[in-house]
């Protein structure tokens, strides 16, 4: 029976995160539409959710085009990987105490690890599509991620400082006093910029840009490989919520409700905030990315690092 | 109207009235060169501007008396802000000897106005650096714009694309970076060619734009138009003067009325017709309301082009509201096709008062919203300000009015300097930018929206009894009270209606201030019912020939942050 625990574990955890990726088509096109004045899908099933259903029927059953002038193995590599390194950052997330595929000490180091994977899918798809859009997209994407990868780790140590700890679980446990929102507060803000850049949505869509590169490094793409990406898109969001609930609310620590619905409202309430950033902000350039990532953000990330550690240090 | 007259001396050409009072002469061809230099250069209060350069077919005009002998007269309009005066120049050509020297070393928006005198009349300039079609595809054979040449696809012939036809076709769309005056690279760097359009989310229509990159650099840009040609003046031989007043909707076809409002108001001048209080009123009231509705459209893109996805769908929700408005008064919603000449279709309906003042009620606190929600977005400051900036100067120089002249820094409004349909009496003030830039340009446009919504109060409250309709021979529908009184009347009626009013012959130019810039109607009556050469002089042609020079040197979001700025519509561009 223990032996079958870690495989039901996961079973459980691929089916949540699946699912609720593809529910997220639903719930953004409905939240965008609540923010835009409009209605958004409503018509078919109750309040429109059987539009989840069309959609990826849809997208299985369209034609599974490949351009004769792209580089094949690559072109159909790169929608696998974003999925799959996504969905290899959900081996360490604790949904609850102790529901966790693989408890490892070094938790955060290998979620910021597997998440970052993440851009090799965005610039093989850039490259490999043979497609000038595309080979921009990926350009950006690149840039983007020398941007802000250095500071999204670097806002998450003040975390590990307080919490001593590098394992999930422990930091969840070290604040049953306090979120750590409250005293790392400015790690906090620089790691949502951070995770929304490294999940590549608007305000920081530079690699897709619709209005300036087409669809960017997925202009080529079509059909399930699109949706792959599509998923991807999601399931990202799904996890930079997570780590943003583990590492500065608490995550499933809450009164009266169980862990696990107290962990999911939270990540839910993130992912809206997610989609309301899509429903407000413009897009910057990337050098204006770039430049305020490594003048601005970088230094700030240190110095947070910095004061944590001497604040640490002073009050043991 | 100005009444200032160039000193005789100064040009050394033959004079012809004209009806709209624009100081006209006949150059000769050797002379017209150092005329334009002269005029554009040396003058004191030169005319800085190259408003307009066109072509007239005359072989078969009967009315030209006094004017030499000419096949193809090109026409130049010129205009000077010191003097707020027009000037227009005209060459005559022979049959055989179609050429004459290129101006564009006197200004650079001469490029496209040549080269589209060469597509439409196959007048060739010499020495223009880029003697090619324009608006016509490459392959395509006569010059539409001569009589001679077939004005429907139902007198050309049956169409048949065969292979050879087609192979040809596509080899002429091959890209060679010579034909569009780009290098291939540099010092061993070899540069990307990136297509952006005709089919481009950023481009807001079928436009075609050649980028010459260095990595995301662009280092020249080649627009490409055409794609929406639909040979709107080539309709406008063909129509009469009446019933080709719903093909000007469709010009600028964000613009609604404002287009009728620009060509009305030449035939006005040529037939002599004034409007009454009231019908000038509810046109004014009618223009500045779709000046609101176009603005909104530019507003919502803007912030679309720039990756905000939400303002505009708040803003085509408040441009339903003003379509309410539209339909209630005019039966239709973007292409009304309300105004005639002489007046207005209709007079107001019942409770039109209460719609206006409801809407203007409405709309400001609106427009403080969305200035907190795009403009003092810093996001939005961050793309918009310092990009593609440009000087009063060259601003003049190429052609640009409007808006996008104004939020360079000059204060020059059509409907304050050289009003028209009553605009002296409204009180409104004229936004003014000071760099240039892409937020300058939207500052003055959402400043404008504020003033237009001040007018259209000024119309409601003081609007006009009386007829909206003038009492003309010409106005049409005519009067329709005195036809069941005498046979005369109802013969002219029968006549008028059935086969459109006969505006006496003359040339007159009428321009206005329109929703991008300045839009002119230079109109051509040889005593027939309909024109005999219509022109039309679109904001967004000269804009868009200013883009590669906004856009060099900087990155392609700035393209699309230029292109969205500059308020432009495809339709407008080719006509």
């Amino acid at each position: 029976m223990s032996a079958l625990y870690p495989l039901l574990i996961i079973a459980v955890v691929l089916g949540i995160v699946l699912n609720l990726a593809g529910g997220l088509i639903w719930v953004e096109r409905r939240l965008l539409a609540l923010w835009q004045d409009r209605y958004g899908p409503n018509r078919v099933g109750p309040f429109g959710l059987g539009q989840v259903v069309a959609d990826s029927v849809k997208l299985f059953t369209k034609e599974d085009w490949i351009p004769p002038f792209a580089d094949k193995p690559v072109f159909v590599l790169a929608p696998a990987v974003v999925v799959a390194t996504s969905l290899l950052a959900f081996a360490v997330i604790p949904f609850a105490a102790g529901f966790v595929i693989a408890d490892l000490s070094v938790g955060i180091l290998f979620l910021l690890a597997a998440s970052s994977l993440g851009v090799y899918s965005v610039v093989l798809a850039g490259w490999s599509s043979n497609n000038k859009y595309a080979l921009l997209g990926g350009l950006r994407a690149t840039a983007q991620m020398l941007s802000y990868e250095v500071f999204m780790g670097l806002s998450l140590m003040g975390v590990v400082i307080m919490a001593g700890s590098f394992r999930l679980g422990d930091i969840v446990e070290a604040q049953r006093h306090m979120w750590y929102v409250v005293p790392q507060f400015a790690g906090f803000v620089m790691f949502l910029i951070a995770g929304v850049a490294e999940t590549r949505r608007l305000p920081f869509d530079l690699a897709e840009s619709e209005s300036e590169l087409i669809a960017g490094f997925h202009s080529e793409y079509s059909g399930m490989k699109f949706g792959m990406f599509f998923v991807g898109e999601y399931i990202g969001v799904i996890l930079i919520s997570a780590m943003l609930t583990l590492c500065y609310f608490g995550g499933w620590l809450g009164p009266v409700l169980p862990g696990p619905v107290w962990f999911g409202l939270k990540t839910m309430a993130f992912i809206c905030l997610f989609i309301l950033f899509r429903a407000a902000l413009p897009r910057p350039r990337f050098d204006q990315l770039m430049s305020w990532g490594w003048k601005v953000l970088l230094p700030l990330a240190l110095l947070n690092l910095l004061v944590t550690g001497a604040a640490v240090l002073l009050l043991r | 109207m100005s009444t200032a007259v160039l000193p005789d001396q100064l040009v050394s050409g033959i004079p012809q009235a004209t009806c709209d009072g624009i100081p006209t002469y006949w150059i000769d061809r050797g002379q017209i060169h150092a005329t334009l230099r002269e005029l554009i250069e040396d003058v004191p209060q030169p005319y800085k501007m190259l408003y307009d350069l066109t072509a007239i077919d005359e072989r078969g005009r009967r009315h030209r008396d006094g004017q030499p002998a000419s096949d193809f007269t090109v026409v130049y309009h010129l205009l000077s802000f010191e003097r707020n005066a027009y000037i227009r120049l005209k060459v005559a050509l022979e049959m055989g000897h179609l050429s004459l020297p290129t101006m564009t070393d006197l200004s650079p928006a001469a490029n496209w106005y040549e080269r589209e005198v060469f597509d439409m009349f196959g007048i060739v300039f010499e020495e223009h650096p880029h003697m090619e079609r324009i608006l016509m595809p490459r392959s395509w054979v006569g010059h539409p714009l001569r009589k001679d040449h077939p004005a429907r696809a139902t007198e050309l012939g049956p169409f048949l694309l065969t292979d050879e036809k087609q192979d040809a076709e596509q080899e002429a769309l091959r890209f060679r970076p010579e034909e569009w005056g780009m290098r291939r690279g540099r010092e061993g760097t070899d540069f990307i060619f990136l297509n952006v359009g005709p089919q481009h989310p950023g481009t807001h229509g079928v436009l075609r734009i050649v980028l010459e990159l260095d990595g995301e650099e662009i280092l020249d840009a080649v627009p490409d138009i055409g794609f929406h040609h639909r040979g709107a003046e080539k309709m406008g031989e063909r129509q009469t003067w009446h019933t080709y007043i719903p093909y000007t909707d469709r010009v600028d076809y964000l613009g609604g009325v404002m287009n009728n409002m620009a060509y009305l108001t030449g035939v006005e001048k040529l037939a002599g017709i004034t409007v009454p209080p009231r019908g000038q009123t509810i046109r004014v009231m009618m223009c500045e309301l779709f000046r609101i509705i176009s603005h909104l459209v530019w507003y919502g893109t803007f912030a679309q082009d720039l990756g905000q996805m939400s303002p505009v769908f708040y803003m085509f929700n408040d441009r339903e509201i003003a379509f309410g408005i539209v339909e209630a008064i005019c039966g239709a919603r973007m292409h009304p096709n309300w105004f005639r000449i002489g007046g207005v279709a209709q007079d107001l309906p019942a409770g039109w008062d209460k719609m206006f003042r409801d809407f203007l009620d409405y709309l400001p606190s609106k427009l403080d919203e969305y200035d907190r929600i795009v403009m003092r977005n810093k996001l939005f400051q961050a793309r918009t300000k310092g990009v593609g900036g440009c000087t009063v100067e060259e601003a003049i120089q190429w052609g640009m009015t409007g808006p996008n002249l104004r939020a360079a820094g000059f204060g020059w409004d059509f409907r304050k300097k050289q009003p028209y349909s009553g605009y002296e009496q409204y009180e409104f003030d004229v936004p003014v930018g000071v760099n240039g830039d892409c937020y300058d340009r939207a500052t003055v446009h959402v400043e404008e929206m504020r003033q237009s919504l001040r007018i259209i109060r000024q119309c409601v409250d003081n609007m006009p009894g009386g007829p909206c309709n003038a009492e003309h021979r010409l106005t049409t529908p005519p009067p329709k009270a005195q036809t069941m009184h005498d046979i005369e009347t109802l013969i002219h009626h029968f006549l008028s209606v059935s086969w459109g009013p006969v505006i006496p012959p003359g040339e007159a130019l009428a321009a206005i201030e329109a929703t991008k810039g300045n839009n002119g109607y230079y109109l051509v009556s040889d005593g027939g019912n309909g024109s005999y050469r219509t022109r039309i002089r679109a904001p967004s042609f000269p804009h868009m020939q200013m883009l590669p020079k906004l856009c060099r040197g900087l990155m392609i979001p700035d393209l699309l942050a230029i292109l969205g700025s500059l308020d432009y519509v495809l339709a407008d561009i080719d006509r």
